[in-house]
């Protein structure tokens, strides 16, 4: 719309500057996860994760490398090195021998080591330790230092979660278990309900009113009515908690949703098509498969992609139909939630699974943002 | 059997089976019961055009019938019963109820229920309303409406765990590794809060992630809504001397009006069913309980079936008039 905004400049910079600024709110809560997801946990626990993006301050405890790897060098025992691991660039401030002393000395200057001998440091870590005596012990001197650090990422976290033997931590299992429960959750129902959607739209039978407004009345009932009657209902045919429970549950609660996003999509396909492939003698079935199905793609993605989120994202559902005592059948978010209530500091893990649980449903999301939108903008205003 | 095989193994059985019995029904119901040929082709046509459109619906409504009708009716059965010990149940009448409304935690939910209700739907309404308007006017709207509108794809306890990080507190002597506790520190704040446990205001910080999460879904449809309005209307109060606001206010707002309900009703009716924020946040305690949680509480904590079936009812009874406006909207729709 190119109306007032586009004559008055000053107005379209506060336009401007307002949705950076709405954009800018809604998407930092989401990076400070994603950032963090890649730190370790004792950068995360003593500094906030917008500092991780630049250089930072930190004091640290180093050690020179072992007495073993000690030299002889004109009648002195020497130990050489950098104090930092390869790759990391740092610069020193100021460093010290004595965890009473830390900043007592400046970057090139000698300390007298407390088991005899000196030890030089540089700014950027090079050191040289030496002794008149061979230097003993199986570690090597501490240091320590109060160093610049560039910014530092890791992928550890992602592997400890992804990768982990250790079934606290392991995000593996719940993965494929979540993808276990979504796709079959998924499929059905579109095909269930696209019949039911055609006969509804098409058909012409006594009553018909009467269930839509049924369905439109259904799609507002609250799940929580339906935990403890079903629950029961599995328990007493016998499939109690399991996938085969939370896959008809899924497709009972999002069967209400799909008739009515299908059915207001396949009763604006043109009439004449229908009637036409009727005149020519093709069967209800026929026309059913062959015709409206294709046609109605759009409809059909909409609400697969409404109904992956949904039950991608569930906690409840799976909660009670699905999660039995033996935790070989947890989802992610329900992992999450433990994660929460044991490992409530471990922020590193934490992160690091909330993201590998939020990172599936946001790639749909980007891909079929478009279907996503026809699918709610069908839902909802109507 | 690995869950993943048992997982292909229902696609393939439920497709085929949806499939199978589709084609199955319609084949005996036109080559069986009712041939189109014979004396009675005419006859048979018509009666097997008549039973055709309930093969069609059979499996839905069963599912429908089974896990949405059903436990509705259940749910009343048992929010009026009491299960006995060694099994079956008693009539209780209201009793149920009775012990619900004496438990303060129940008036707390309530209460906590009321503001959520206020809240979050004015709130996505209003940023979605201001998201709409102001991305409509600019090059790089797609992008920005793309990013408002993403954390619809974020589960609740995603969300929680998002926010928590961002409510984190640490002692005042530490770096604060939570934002809002940055920021309140930056701004002169005299030491870090714990937001969670400040009673009374911990409700609004739980209803910040809805609200974040929910504004997209407003903006979407109510940017289609604006986009919808006839341009001469706008133009005609242009050339009148309107200014933008009162463009907005006067012109736009009043024509979406139907859609800025319906987006309403759609998050209240979301808000009413919230469970995983305070589930993974708090779980109802520094008083943040809300009905949704407070009922999962009652069934599968105290196992407590009555109480929590009749807070169930509380819940079915608080969506009831969204219900019946839908009804009216949609048989009018069809008329």
């Amino acid at each position: 719309m190119s109306d007032i905004a586009g004559t008055k400049p000053a107005l379209r910079w506060i336009v401007q500057a307002s949705v950076l600024f709405l954009v800018v709110l809604w998407v930092i809560p989401t990076l400070g996860l994603l950032i963090s997801s890649f730190r370790t946990a004792d950068q995360i626990a003593t500094s906030g994760w917008w500092k991780s993006l630049f250089p930072s301050e930190q004091n640290l405890t180093l050690r020179t490398a072992a007495p073993d790897t000690q030299i002889l060098e004109n009648g002195m025992y020497v130990i050489e090195g950098n104090l930092f691991d390869e790759g990391q660039k740092a610069t020193i401030s100021k460093w010290g021998v004595s965890s009473r002393a830390v900043d007592a000395f400046e970057p090139g200057q000698t300390a007298e080591l407390r088991r005899g001998g000196t030890i030089t440091v540089d700014a950027n870590g090079n050191y040289k330790a030496q002794n008149a005596e061979e230097f003993t012990g199986s570690r090597g001197p501490r240091v320590f230092v109060s160093a610049e650090l560039p910014p530092e990422f890791t992928l550890d976290n992602y592997h400890k979660v992804l990768l982990a033997e250790d079934s606290t931590d392991s995000m593996g299992r719940a993965f494929f278990n979540t993808l276990t429960v979504t796709i079959p959750a998924t499929i059905i129902p579109i095909l269930v309900a696209a019949f039911a959607a055609y006969a509804l739209a098409w058909m012409e039978f006594p009553g018909r009113a009467l269930l839509i407004a049924a369905i439109v009345g259904l799609l507002v009932v609250p799940l929580q009515l339906a935990l403890i009657p079903l629950l029961k209902f599995h328990l007493n045919i016998g499939i109690g908690k399991g996938y085969l429970g939370v896959w008809m549950a899924h497709t009972g609660f999002g069967m209400p949703l799909a008739i009515y996003l299908l059915r207001s999509y396949m009763a604006g396909l043109p009439r004449d098509l229908i009637e036409n492939a009727r005149v020519d003698g093709a069967s209800e079935f026929q026309i059913f498969t062959k015709l409206i199905l294709p046609l109605s793609f759009p409809a059909l993605a909409s609400f697969a992609i409404l109904q992956f989120l949904w039950t991608w994202n569930d906690l409840l559902v799976a909660k009670v139909f699905l999660i039995d005592a033996s935790g070989q059948t947890t989802v992610m978010t329900n992992r999450i939630v433990e994660l929460l209530g044991t490992r409530g500091g471990n922020w590193e893990i934490l992160a690091t699974a909330a993201f590998v649980s939020i990172i599936v449903p946001l790639i749909v999301f980007f891909a079929m943002q478009k279907y996503l939108v026809r699918g709610l903008l069908a839902g909802s205003v109507k | 059997m690995h869950p993943a095989i048992q997982g292909l193994l229902t696609i393939a059985i439920g497709v085929s089976g949806c499939v199978g019995y589709f084609f199955l029904s319609n084949q005996f119901l036109d080559k069986v019961l009712f041939p189109a040929r014979g004396p009675n082709a005419g006859r048979n046509i018509n009666r097997a055009n008549m039973i055709r459109p309930w093969l069609f619906l059979l499996p839905a409504l069963v599912a429908i019938g089974l896990y949405l009708a059903y436990p509705v009716v259940e749910t009343l059965r048992l929010s009026l019963t009491d299960r006995v010990a060694g099994g079956g149940y008693k009539w209780v009448g209201l009793d149920n109820y009775v012990q619900m409304v004496a438990e303060p935690k129940f008036w707390e939910a309530m209460r906590n229920n009321m503001f959520w209700l206020i809240v979050v739907p004015a709130m996505s309404t209003a940023f979605g309303l201001l998201a709409a308007q102001l991305t409509d006017r600019i090059r790089w709207g797609n992008i920005a409406k793309a990013l408002i509108f993403m954390p619809m794809a974020i589960s609740f306890v995603g969300a929680s765990v998002i926010w928590k990080l961002i409510y984190d507190a640490r002692p005042a002597e530490q770096d604060q590794i939570g934002i809002l506790n940055a920021l309140y520190l930056f701004f002169g704040g005299a030491e870090p809060q714990t937001w969670l446990t400040i009673p009374f205001w911990n409700n609004f910080f739980l209803m910040g992630i809805l609200i974040w999460i929910q504004t997209g879904f407003a903006m979407v449809i109510l940017s289609a809504a604006l986009r919808g309005i006839p341009e001469e209307t706008v133009e005609a109060a242009v050339l009148d001397g309107a200014n933008p606001f009162q463009i907005f206010f006067k012109i736009k707002v009043p024509q979406i009006w139907n859609t800025i309900l319906v987006v309403w009703t759609t998050i209240t009716i979301l808000v009413l069913k919230v469970f995983d924020i305070v589930f993974a946040m708090t779980n109802g305690q520094w008083e943040t309980q809300v009905l949704a949680n407070y009922m999962y509480d009652k069934m599968f904590r105290a196992n407590d079936w009555g109480v929590g079936s009749a807070s169930a009812m509380v819940i079915m009874l608080l969506v009831t008039p969204i219900l019946v406006w839908n009804i009216r909207n949609a048989r009018r729709e069809m008329e």
